[in-house]
């Protein structure tokens, strides 16, 4: 198994996980760090499936970064919006008429 | 664009542009909309009477117009359309006449006369429509127009009726929609042709022909009023009068009964329709609309309603008419398309009047009215003569000639259907002039809202409409040899579709 | 005459004006936005007029050739997509000004996120490769979310819920850009379909599944439409036309961008089939939906996740069916994107309408609405009339061309599904205008709406009508696939 075929792997299961964590957890947080997880496995793949010849391949590492920053952006806007959630339920969950994705 | 193809185009937007005007008119602007209803339909008339005269010397009127490349807008004036948009412009003009006086005074005037002349348009769209497609859309742009008239009043009851006449009116679009696609993708386009298009496709067609053909007419079926699609019909008698005498003089029944016309003669062809052996069924549900129709009619008690049922069997005769084959049946069709509208709305000019005139809604109210409304009884007794196929009446010229047609296409059965159809017009009818005329009126009018004065038994814009179909109908029955009656129009219009007109 | 590159342009121009909106705040804002939206159009006015008939525009910035740099190009259906968005973002501009003098709370973050949002989709309908798509519409999103989220405490929950379905969306399509990344080696859209083929990896496949499934929740096509109404009806009006109307169709142009360009080879016509009936589940259920909704922005949003069931019916009438279908079932969904975009806003804005005079927008008490705004009655009236698909509508037209396709590749089932959506719409279309006929109540209080809150919606109702009456030189514009 080479290298970049593990962190393809590594990085599918982060990405399934991290989807079922979206999906199926309660607490906002939680979802939001399962979203970063998400995000993370997708890097990954990134990174490790387009290892051809052993050298780093630049325009997979500025996708990553490009993604990471986006990334970044979603988690900040994400966390403002739980905030603000909790300040008006006072819970970090979605209220009750509403359901889960 | 020239002078022949703007001309259908101009004879749409007289009604069109003024409706759009007459939308953002504040309600007390009384004498603008007047004037701009009137202009509208003086226009129209003006417009209509040239085309006819240079249809006569052979003139070709079309404007073509492609919303997308392969799909057609057509408008075109000939024969058969100029028959229909004849008829629609002349009582239109009437039924504005008799509105403005209808609804004097009533909320909501400007938004009536709009959908009013969107109607009108549609109608006159429906007439002169040159291909399917173009006929598929007027036809639904008649639904959405005439929706808002039938519910004008806004009482609970009204929008009960409005749902239903939704219900059946889209439906039966949605049944229409998929035949006419159906056809497209058979035929690449439709054009109304006399003798139909639909012949080219062989034999291996034939099953898929009676489905589509079974798909269209149902379609337009439903504003045709034929059973079992006709309950809209009297449910619909909730409008006000002007809009009953609307729907069913000219706009939905009638462009319902064109719509067949059209399908059996220019699409599919009346000898090709024989061959696939749809004839004989068209006329079996024509027959059987006319006799239920008739029956359902004796029962009623509300005038309007007597008035509606009476409509589902009428306009069944232009359906029998169609479907027996040969040209007589064709002529006895075509010139019902023209009688029964002047007569139908005679007798609706006439059951507005009582209604808004002294409150009478219902027949057993009737009695003495002819006392009362002597002019007005005259109008409706000539009417509902016409209706029974009296002599010098329109009614006796449509049914002489479906009655003959009925035996020319060796179909006895229909003859006997005619026959019995006069016979319950002539119950429906005849205890109502007997009451108006020869009872005497027992209790107080339910609510005399217009006295009378003088000789002026009404409004004279509720009166004179009437009092002008009626006359109209003694014409077409009398004067029917006539070069330019109705008669002589629907014989040059047989005469194309047939290769001669035997008699 | 000045050489202008206008695919930059009209990228930066809304960018420009939307970073200058949120230094200025909303008092000066509009301007900016007004003046830009109309600058837009021009823009993506010239740009079709340029493309139309097959001359595909590509502009390479800054000189950096792919893979290393970000290709831009426009083609055909780029540049219908881009005249939707200023077509529909400019009447808007003027009906939020309006809407906001009345209703301040939400203006000030208003006119910069909906400049971002146009800069985003500008860039993402003129997008090249894959993942430059993703960024576009991740920021697409992130715009729209923010959008939600303007409008209240209320909306807090509903735009948490949508960023988090979008989010999951955006991320399942990351992982097949990702797939496909590690499989070809590129992410420029000409590469990736010249080496797509039907001989593709499993890897491809999955990709393709991927990145499908992700648009699908974006748009929120069934039976991932929940985040939906919640966020469309409960958001500022103005909000909710921009997002039924343009974000819905930025993820579905997507996903029809990426078939026709990558998949179609991957793709089997059970696939197709699969995915259509999604879209008429989407149809049904929404429709039913609707009809079951007590106030007028949920019927209007679920009325959207009805409407997205139409854009899908695309995928089994183009997969692998004659070219004469697939051309059609292109032109039709084009059509439908246009005529839905422009009704939706219309039908929102009249609905925000409604709300300014008599402070809410329950449907059984619309009584009356005919005599004091009567505007508004025809805006909705008009705009129902393209939803439900009748003449002379531009709705008609693609109902049309959808039915011709569905006949040409002997799919007669879809036409079927088209033509009792057709009649549920009608249904939930005429409960509304059923009201507006009823007489007032004596309660109800109006207050009058300036001219600027009716009309924009009143014209974007009239474009969708136009539209049906011409629609030749727009298709011009699409060209052929």
């Amino acid at each position: 198994m080479t290298p970049g075929l593990l962190f393809a792997l590594t990085g599918i299961a982060l990405f399934s996980s991290g989807v079922a964590g979206l999906i199926l957890q309660t607490h906002l947080l939680r979802k939001i760090i399962a979203f970063n997880v998400m995000g993370s496995g997708a890097f990954l793949v990134l990174v490790g499936l387009a290892q051809r010849s052993g050298e780093p391949d630049p325009v997979s590492q500025a996708m990553v970064l490009t993604g990471i920053v986006v990334s970044i952006a979603a988690t900040a806007l994400a966390l403002a919006l739980a905030r603000r959630l909790l300040n008006l339920t006072g819970e970090m969950r979605f209220p009750a008429e509403g359901q889960d994705d | 664009m020239t002078w022949n193809d703007a001309l259908p185009l101009l004879v749409l937007s007289s009604s069109l542009l003024p409706g759009f005007i007459i939308f953002n008119l504040p309600e007390e602007r009384r004498g603008m909309r007047t004037a701009l209803n009137l202009a509208g339909a003086g226009l129209k008339l003006v417009f209509i009477a040239f085309m006819l005269w240079g249809v006569a010397r052979g003139e070709r009127y079309e404007f073509r117009y492609a919303i997308v490349p392969g799909l057609e807008l057509v408008l075109r004036a000939d024969a058969l359309a100029m028959l229909f948009v004849t008829l629609s412009a002349a009582l239109w003009f009437l039924t504005t006449l008799y509105a403005i006086g209808y609804l004097e005074g009533s909320p909501h005037r400007s938004r009536f006369f709009g959908f009013f002349s969107l109607c009108v348009t549609a109608t006159v769209g429906v007439a002169m429509a040159g291909n399917l497609f173009s006929f598929f859309f007027f036809y639904e742009l008649l639904t959405l127009s005439t929706y808002p008239l039938v519910v004008h009043r806004g009482k609970a009851s009204t929008m009960k009726a409005g749902n239903i006449y939704l219900a059946y009116t889209l439906a039966g679009g949605a049944v229409l929609l998929t035949g006419v696609v159906w056809l497209y993708g058979l035929l690449g386009r439709v054009e109304f042709v006399p003798g139909g298009s639909v012949s080219v496709l062989g034999p291996a067609y034939a099953d898929q022909l009676r489905l589509v053909f079974g798909l269209l007419v149902a379609g337009v079926g439903v504003k045709a009023a034929l059973v079992p699609l006709h309950g809209w019909l009297p449910k619909a008698m909730v409008a006000p009068a002007p809009v009953s005498a609307l729907l069913h003089a000219v706009a939905v029944v009638k462009a319902g009964a064109f719509g067949i016309v059209r399908i059996v003669y220019e699409v599919y062809g009346a000898d090709f329709t024989h061959g696939l052996g749809l004839s004989a069924p068209l006329a079996v549900l024509a027959g059987i609309t006319i006799l239920w129709g008739s029956l359902r009619a004796l029962f009623q008690d509300d005038l309007k309603r007597r008035l509606a049922y009476s409509t589902v069997s009428q306009v069944s005769y232009i359906v029998l008419g169609v479907a027996l084959v040969g040209p007589i049946g064709t002529i006895g069709g075509l010139v019902h398309l023209v009688h029964q509208g002047i007569m139908k709305i005679t007798l609706f000019f006439c059951a507005g009047n009582y209604a808004e005139t002294l409150g009478i809604h219902k027949v057993s109210e009737m009695n003495g009215a002819g006392r009362r409304m002597p002019l007005t009884t005259l109008a409706f007794s000539v009417g509902a003569l016409g209706m029974m196929s009296a002599p010098f009446t329109a009614g006796y010229v449509s049914k002489h000639y479906l009655t003959e047609g009925a035996a020319v296409a060796g179909a006895p059965w229909a003859e006997w259907v005619l026959l019995a159809s006069s016979v319950l017009n002539a119950a429906y009818f005849l205890p109502i002039l007997y009451r108006a005329w020869f009872k005497r009126q027992e209790d107080a009018w339910p609510e005399e809202s217009i006295p009378r004065r003088g000789w002026l038994e009404t409004n004279g814009l509720l009166l004179a409409p009437p009092l002008v179909s009626a006359v109209a109908v003694l014409a077409a029955g009398s004067l029917s040899e006539h070069p330019w009656s109705p008669l002589s129009w629907a014989k040059l219009i047989a005469e194309r579709q047939y290769v001669s007109v035997e008699r | 005459m000045i050489e202008i590159e206008l695919i930059p342009l009209i990228i930066l121009v809304p960018l420009l004006w939307a970073s200058l909106a949120f230094i200025a705040g909303p008092a000066h804002g509009w301007k900016l936005a007004l003046g830009g939206s109309t600058l837009q159009l021009v823009l993506a006015w010239r740009l079709a007029a340029e493309v139309g008939g097959g001359a595909d525009r590509v502009h390479v910035p800054g000189g950096w050739e792919a893979p290393l740099g970000i290709a831009l190009s426009a083609d055909g259906l780029a540049a219908v997509m881009l005249l939707l968005a200023q077509g529909v973002a400019l009447p808007l501009a003027f009906y939020a000004r309006a809407y906001f003098a009345r209703h301040p709370e939400g203006a000030h973050t208003f006119w910069p996120l909906t400049g971002f949002l146009l800069a985003a989709m500008n860039a993402l309908f003129l997008s090249a490769d894959i993942f430059n798509l993703y960024v576009t519409l991740e920021l697409v999103g992130l715009a729209a979310v923010g959008l939600v989220a303007s409008g209240g405490a209320g909306s807090v929950a509903a735009a948490l819920r949508y960023l988090l379905a979008t989010l999951l969306g955006s991320g399942s399509y990351l992982l097949g850009v990702a797939l496909l990344y590690g499989a070809y080696g590129t992410v420029t859209l000409p590469e990736l379909a010249s080496q797509v083929t039907e001989a593709s990896p499993p890897v491809a496949m999955l990709a393709a599944g991927l990145m499908l499934a992700g648009m699908a929740v974006k748009t929120a096509l069934f039976p991932f439409h929940f985040w939906l109404p919640p966020a469309h009806g409960g958001a500022p009006s103005p909000v909710s036309a921009l997002l039924s109307a343009l974000v819905i169709k930025a993820s579905f142009y997507l996903a029809a961008r990426l078939w026709l360009a990558l998949f179609l080879p991957l793709a089997t016509p059970s696939w197709g089939q699969v995915i259509g009936v999604l879209g008429a589940a989407a149809i049904f259920w929404g429709s039913f939906m609707a009809l079951r909704q007590a106030r007028l922005k949920m019927l209007i949003a679920y009325s959207t996740v009805a409407q997205v069931g139409y854009l899908f019916l695309f995928f089994p009438l183009a997969t692998h069916t004659e070219p004469a279908a697939a051309q059609s079932a292109l032109q039709g969904v084009t059509l439908q994107a246009l005529a839905h975009g422009l009704a939706k806003a219309a039908m929102f804005a009249a609905a925000g309408a409604v709300i300014l005079s008599t402070g809410h927008d329950r449907i059984m008490q619309l009584g009356g609405i005919t005599a004091h705004m009567p505007v508004t009655v025809f805006t909705l009236a008009i705009a129902g009339v393209s939803l439900m698909g009748l003449p002379p509508s531009a709705g008609f037209l693609a109902k049309w061309l959808l039915i011709d396709s569905a006949i040409v590749s002997g799919q007669w089932w879809w036409i079927v599904v088209m033509i009792a959506g057709g009649l549920l719409t009608a249904a939930y279309v005429f409960k509304v205008l059923r009201h507006a006929f009823l007489r007032a109540e004596q309660s109800e209080v109006y207050k009058p709406l300036p001219r600027l809150v009716e009309w924009p919606g009143f014209l974007l109702a009239v474009a969708s009508l136009a539209l049906g009456l011409r629609a030749a030189e727009l298709l011009n514009v699409l060209g052929t696939p």
